[in-house]
C-alpha cells in the first residue's frame, strides 16, 4: 500500500473515532466544542506513559482511554449544571484549559512537545476503528442509547417517563471522553509526536463538524461525516486554499437544504434490506 | 424577568455598572500598588485590548441575547475589517496615501464587515425561519455560522496571503500625563469603543428599534403577535453585529499595526470568555468583562510569561460558568434555550 494511502487510511481511522466520541454527546443532545481537549489528553497520557514507563502498547492504549475516560466523567459533573449556551461554552473553556496547561507543563514538554517512542501500525487503527463503530452500533441499539435519544428530542418528556437524565448524560459524556481519548492514543503512536498547538479550538469546530454534517441521528452519520470531510479534502487538495472555501460553502449549503446531516433516521430505514421485506410483507397482507 | 430589559436595566441597574467600575479599578489600583512604572504601562495597555474585547464582546452579547444565536462568523468580520482596510491603503487600490487614505479605507472596511453579516442573515436566519418557522431553536445557525467563519477567512487568505501583515501604525502621535507616555490613538480608540457601546445601549433602551429587539429577545412569537415585524428587525441585530466587530478590528488594526487573515480567532475566543465572564445578554457585563480579560491577559504575560494567559483567562472562565452561571451581571434566563 502506498504511503499516501495508508497515511490517508490513518487519519480516516483516527477521526473516525474521535468523531464517535463527540457523536455519543451529541446523542444525548449536548453539544461538546470541547473535543480537542479530551483527544489531547488520550495523546499525552499515552506520550507520557510510553516514555515513562516503557510498557507495552497493550497497557498504554486502554489505559490512556480509561484516564480520558476518567476525566470526561469528573468534568461532566460540574459542565452538566449548566445548558444550552453556557454548556457549548464550559466544553469550549474545558479545551482551552487542557490545550493551555500542556503548553505551559514542564513535565509534557511544554510548546516543545512530546516524542512518542513506540509506534502503532495501520492495522490497529484500522481494528480500533472497527470496534469503536460496532461499539457506537451496539450502544444505539441498548437501553442507554434509547434514553440519550429521547433526551435530545424532549428532555423533560423522557424525564417524566423515567429517564435519569443527568445519569444518561453523565454516562454519555465519559463514553465520549473514552472514544476521543481512544483517538488521541492512536494519533500519538501513529504519528510518533504531540504537540499541545494541535489540538486547538479549530479541532474541537472540526471534529463537530464531522458529526452534525454526518447526522446525529444515527450511529451512520459520524461514519458519513468523517468520510466525507477526510476524503473530500484529499481530492480538493490540488486546489490549496479553496478547498476550505469549498468546505465553508458545504456546510451553509446543506445547513440550509439538509441540516439534519447526511444521514438521517428515515434514509436509514428506506435504505436498510429489511426495507424490501417489510413492503412485501405489507403487501402480502401479514 | 424580561430577557432584555437585561441588556439595558436589571433589577440591579444601578449597582451594575458601580461594581463593573468598582471590580476594575480594584484590580487596577492592585497591580498599580504591587508593581512600578512597568505595571502602568500595562495597566493602560490592557485597557485598550480590554476596550477592543470589549465592542466584540457586546457584539456575540448581543446576538445570543436577541436570537439566542453563537454567531461564529464575528472574528471574520473583526479580521474583514483589518485586511480590507489594509488592503485598500497598501495594495495600491486607493489612489492617494497618508492619513485620509487609511480613514477611507477603515470605512470600507467596515461597510465590508456589514455587508458580509447582512449576507449572514440572509442564508442563516431569515432562510431557516422560511424553512422551519423557527431559526432560535436550532443549532443550526451555529453549524452555519462555523461555515461562514471559513468562507469568509479564505476568502481573503486566497488574494492576500495567509502570512501576518506589519506595517507603520497610522495615526502616530504621544501625548504625556502624568510622566506616562500615552498615544493618542490609544485614547481616541477607548473613547470610540465606549462611545459606540453607549450609543447602543441607548439604542435599545430609548428608540422604537431597540424597543422591537427587545420584544424579540423575550419571545420572537408573541413579538410578532404584537406587530413587529420580525424579519425586519433581525437584520438591525445583524447590522449592529457587523459595526461593532469592524470598529473593533479597525481600532486593532491602527493600533498594532498588525493584521492576517486569523487576526480575528484569538481576539473572538478572548470576547467570547469576556462576554461569560460579565454574564450573557448583559451589556455592562461584556464591558466588564472586557476589561477584565485584557488586564488579565496583560498582567498574566507580565507575571507569568506568553504562554500563560489562555491557561488564565479559560481557567478563569470555567470557573465562572459553573459556579455562577449567569456571570457578573447575567441574567439568569438567556442562553438556556436547547442548542
Amino acid at each position: 500500500m502506498s504511503g499516501y494511502l495508508s497515511g490517508t487510511l490513518a487519519i480516516l481511522c483516527i477521526n473516525l473515532i474521535f468523531a464517535y466520541g463527540i457523536f455519543i454527546t451529541a446523542v444525548a443532545g449536548q453539544i461538546n466544542l470541547g473535543g480537542a481537549g479530551f483527544q489531547a489528553i488520550g495523546a499525552y497520557a499515552t506520550a507520557w506513559l510510553a516514555s515513562q514507563s516503557g510498557a507495552p502498547m497493550w497497557v498504554i492504549i486502554p489505559a490512556a482511554t480509561l484516564i480520558s475516560a476518567l476525566v470526561g466523567f469528573l468534568i461532566s459533573l460540574p459542565v452538566l449544571r449548566t445548558r444550552g449556551v453556557y454548556m457549548v461554552l464550559a466544553t469550549f473553556a474545558f479545551g482551552e484549559v487542557v490545550a493551555g496547561f500542556l503548553l505551559r507543563s514542564e513535565i509534557f514538554g511544554g510548546a516543545i512537545g512530546m516524542v512518542v517512542p513506540q509506534h502503532a501500525e495501520l492495522w490497529v487503527l484500522i481494528a480500533s476503528a472497527v470496534m469503536t463503530t460496532l461499539a457506537a452500533f451496539y450502544l444505539m441499539a441498548t437501553r442507554l442509547g434509547l434514553a440519550m435519544r429521547s433526551l435530545n428530542d424532549d428532555e423533560d418528556a423522557a424525564t417524566v417517563l423515567g429517564v435519569n437524565a443527568r445519569a444518561v448524560q453523565v454516562a454519555a459524556f465519559t463514553i465520549g471522553g473514552a472514544f476521543a481519548g481512544l483517538s488521541g492514543a492512536l494519533y500519538a503512536l501513529n504519528f510518533g509526536f504531540v504537540e499541545a498547538q494541535y489540538f486547538n479550538a479549530l479541532l474541537s469546530i472540526y471534529v463537530l463538524l464531522f458529526v452534525l454534517i454526518g447526522g446525529a441521528q444515527t450511529a451512520w452519520g459520524p461514519l458519513a461525516g468523517s468520510l466525507f470531510f477526510t476524503i473530500l479534502p484529499e481530492l480538493f487538495r490540488v486546489g490549496g486554499s479553496w478547498r476550505y472555501f469549498v468546505f465553508g460553502v458545504l456546510i451553509v449549503l446543506m445547513m440550509m437544504v439538509r441540516p439534519e446531516g447526511i444521514v438521517t433516521r428515515d434514509l436509514v430505514r428506506r435504505l436498510s434490506p429489511f426495507a424490501w421485506w417489510r413492503r412485501a410483507g405489507v403487501a402480502h397482507g401479514r | 424577568m424580561n430577557a432584555v430589559a437585561g441588556l439595558t436595566k436589571s433589577r440591579f441597574a444601578p449597582s451594575g455598572p458601580l461594581i463593573a467600575v468598582a471590580a476594575v479599578v480594584a484590580l487596577i489600583g492592585l497591580a498599580i500598588a504591587t508593581g512600578g512604572p512597568v505595571i502602568v504601562r500595562q495597566v493602560v495597555s490592557g485597557l485598550l485590548l480590554g476596550a477592543i474585547y470589549m465592542t466584540v464582546a457586546v457584539a456575540f452579547t448581543l446576538t445570543i441575547g436577541v436570537l439566542n444565536f453563537l454567531n461564529f462568523t464575528i472574528p471574520s468580520l473583526f479580521m474583514l475589517t483589518g485586511m480590507v482596510a489594509w488592503a485598500s491603503v497598501s495594495r495600491g487600490y486607493l489612489t492617494f496615501a497618508g492619513t485620509w487614505a487609511w480613514l477611507v479605507g477603515l470605512f470600507i472596511g467596515v461597510s465590508v464587515a456589514v455587508a458580509a453579516s447582512l449576507l449572514v442573515e440572509r442564508f442563516t436566519f431569515r432562510y431557516l425561519k422560511m424553512r422551519h418557522g423557527d431559526a432560535t431553536e436550532h443549532a443550526i445557525p451555529l453549524v452555519s455560522s462555523l461555515g461562514f467563519l471559513l468562507i469568509f477567512e479564505n476568502l481573503i487568505l486566497i488574494p492576500l496571503g495567509s502570512e501576518s501583515q506589519r506595517f507603520a501604525i497610522p495615526f502616530k502621535a504621544d501625548i504625556q500625563i502624568a510622566g506616562l507616555v500615552i498615544g493618542v490613538a490609544q485614547l481616541a480608540s477607548c473613547a470610540l469603543a465606549v462611545a459606540v457601546v453607549a450609543a447602543l445601549s441607548f439604542i435599545l433602551k430609548r428608540t422604537k428599534i431597540g424597543r422591537a429587539l427587545r420584544t424579540i429577545a423575550e419571545n420572537p412569537d408573541t413579538a410578532s403577535l404584537l406587530g413587529v415585524e420580525v424579519s425586519r428587525v433581525v437584520p438591525v441585530v445583524f447590522i449592529l453585529t457587523g459595526l461593532l466587530s469592524g470598529v473593533a478590528g479597525a481600532l486593532f488594526t491602527v493600533n498594532y499595526g498588525d493584521v492576517s487573515p486569523f487576526m480575528g480567532d484569538n481576539v473572538g475566543t478572548k470576547a467570547i470568555a469576556a462576554m461569560v465572564l460579565g454574564g450573557i445578554g448583559s451589556i455592562w457585563g461584556a464591558i466588564a468583562g472586557g476589561l477584565v480579560v485584557g488586564l488579565a491577559e496583560t498582567l498574566s504575560i507580565q507575571y507569568f510569561g506568553g504562554d500563560s494567559v489562555a491557561m488564565t483567562v479559560w481557567g478563569l472562565v470555567l470557573v465562572i460558568i459553573i459556579l455562577r452561571p449567569k456571570g457578573l451581571f447575567g441574567i439568569a434566563s438567556i442562553g438556556k434555550g436547547k442548542m
